[in-house]
């Protein structure tokens, strides 16, 4: 296999409680790309960036982050190899403000982006420094969930539907910020329902339905297969 | 001097101050309690043994080892404390992931184990533990006096009080101790060892325990019995101020404190009971407490 891959999910199973919810999911990020996990509600997305992360207790199979086996390690762990996440509920804390959501995550590696370059990417969070974190817009919640991920030197973003219930206009604002992290050299994981937004940062797209996944598509062939992607993803 | 309703100035101010007294054990308890309940979710019954442990770890300290008063203001915390992460760690970080019923059944009989032992071993009349020498005597502030040792009391427990609230609520530890009460998963996910602070966290309120029986000790005396005593005391309390809220523990606590005093003088009858009055009126009208946040 490609020895480049920073992220080698292969046969990864998971399950919550007593429901079997992936059954051998296998997926590759490079370092340096942005890839995109498609899949109808209840594909198992979500539940394969966890496992990615740590925070589904029962995962079998394998997952490699820069060469180490990280199935068997605590979320925390995992955290310090350099993975961080924005979950679909994008999680930000009410008992606390602006700035200390931002200041939440622990710096795990050197080279994260500075608090200043983080207003730059999403002024509107400077604005709100004091607020309190869920007195903000639904907008401003995913910056503040996004911006929050970039300070701790993580070099793999788990991304899980960062555009989800949001105006065209901040769609577009996420789309070039995903655009710049990539050229600042993140690699990210993202996942959407939406492949024309997805379209406009991704490399390379897999399609998952009922904890597997069906297909792969790189971003070159896209057009090619709109028709079956909208038939995988029911639109 | 003056007189309300028959009442001398003087009476009146010493049944405040013991009101204030006993309202800064309330308010050490139930903030000890209100830090765990919000990291663990468990209601900790264990609380007023632990608080009679701390008083009885300085006795020992003094008439074991000849270590006085400032000293065991900081050792018994510390070696109660690291009693309460022994209990954290070997018992309740087992029942984490099952009904908060278990964790309260176990603090129970922790509780129950802990005051029978003591009361075998010491039996259960009380042993009397002298206040330091730099505490004795008093200031006669002209309407009442003043024993130095109590003006101690209430100043450094407000201090210890405000010190945690403000540590929980505006430093970086503690916005980690907020952020893990709300969401434990996304914080251990950040990188965060939340199971070693949720430990950390119950240490610390045992010790907040224990600093107040080493306090308790020179006023009422060193009692296998005196954690039973106070603890239904301190669990009104919390339910009126508010499961888990910080400062509404601190609060409520001084203030029931001078509620209970003031009954005393003036409906001295009803002085045991008006707390559980109280308690009875808030649910009715406000079920989550007074500072409590509906979830
Ligand atoms: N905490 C949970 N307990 C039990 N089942 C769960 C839990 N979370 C998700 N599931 C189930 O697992 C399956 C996959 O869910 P998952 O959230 O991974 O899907 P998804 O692809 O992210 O969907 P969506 O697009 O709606 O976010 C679903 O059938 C869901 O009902
Ligand atoms: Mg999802």
């Amino acid at each position: 296999m490609d020895k480049s891959a920073m992220l080698k999910v292969s046969g990864l199973q998971a399950w919550y409680g007593e429901s079997h919810i992936l059954h051998g999911v296998d997926i590759e990020v490079r370092q340096g790309e942005v890839v995109t996990l498609l899949g109808r509600n209840g594909a198992g997305k979500t539940t394969t960036i966890k496992s990615i992360m740590g925070m589904v207790a029962e995962r079998e199979g394998s997952i490699s982050f820069n060469g180490h086996e990280t199935i068997n390690w605590p979320s925390n762990r995992i955290a310090k190899a350099g993975i961080a996440i924005c979950p679909e509920e994008r999680g930000i804390f009410s008992s606390l403000n602006v700035e200390e959501n931002l200041l939440l995550p622990p710096t795990v590696q050197p080279g994260g982006l500075s608090v200043e370059e983080i207003f730059t990417l999403f002024p509107n969070l400077k604005e709100r420094i004091t607020s309190q974190g869920t007195k903000l817009s639904g907008g401003e919640q995913q910056m503040l969930a996004i911006g929050r991920i970039l300070r701790t030197g993580a070099r793999l973003l788990l991304l899980d539907e960062p555009t989800e219930g949001l105006a065209p206009v901040i769609i577009q604002q996420i789309s070039r910020t995903i655009s710049r992290l990539k050229e600042a050299g993140f690699t990210i994981l993202l996942v959407e329902q939406n492949f024309r937004f997805a379209a406009t940062v991704a490399d390379r797209y897999y399609v998952m339905e009922g904890g597997k996944v069906i297909d792969e598509i790189d971003n070159a062939h896209l057009e090619q297969h709109v028709d079956k992607l909208n038939e995988y993803l029911g639109v | 001097m003056f007189e309300i309703l028959g009442i001398t100035s003087q009476a009146l101010f010493g049944q405040l101050l013991i009101g204030l007294i006993n309202g800064a054990f309330y308010a050490m308890l139930s903030l000890g309690l209100a830090v765990i309940f919000g990291m663990l979710n468990i209601i900790n019954f264990t609380h007023g043994a632990l608080y009679m442990i701390g008083a009885f770890v300085a006795w020992m300290l003094l008439n074991y080892l000849g270590v006085g008063y400032w000293w065991a203001l900081v050792i018994s915390p510390i070696v109660t404390g690291a009693l309460g992460v022994l209990i954290e760690r070997f018992m309740l970080s087992r029942l984490r992931d099952l009904d908060h019923l278990y964790g309260l059944l176990l603090t129970f009989g922790l509780a129950l184990i802990f005051e029978g032992l003591f009361r075998q071993k010491f039996g259960s009349s009380g042993l009397p533990y002298r206040p330091p020498a730099e505490l004795t005597g008093g200031t006669n502030l002209g309407f009442m006096f003043l024993p130095n040792y109590r003006a101690w009391v209430i100043s450094f427990s407000l201090v210890v009080c405000l010190g945690t609230w403000y540590a929980i609520e505006h430093t970086r530890l503690g916005s980690y101790l907020r952020a893990a009460t709300e969401n434990p998963a996304l914080v251990q996910a950040f990188g965060i060892n939340v199971s070693r602070m949720i430990t950390l966290t119950y240490g610390f309120g045992v010790g907040l325990a224990a600093l107040a029986g080493v306090l308790a000790a020179p006023i009422y005396q060193v009692n296998p019995l005196m954690g039973s005593n106070i603890i239904i005391v301190v669990f009104a309390v919390v339910v009126i101020g508010g499961m888990g809220s910080i400062l509404g523990s601190i609060i409520t606590g001084f203030a029931l404190g001078v509620a209970e005093g003031l009954t005393k003088v003036f409906y001295p009858e009803a002085s045991s009971t008006v707390i559980f009055v109280i308690m009875a009126i808030v649910l009715l009208i406000r079920p989550t407490g007074l500072f409590g946040r509906s979830s």
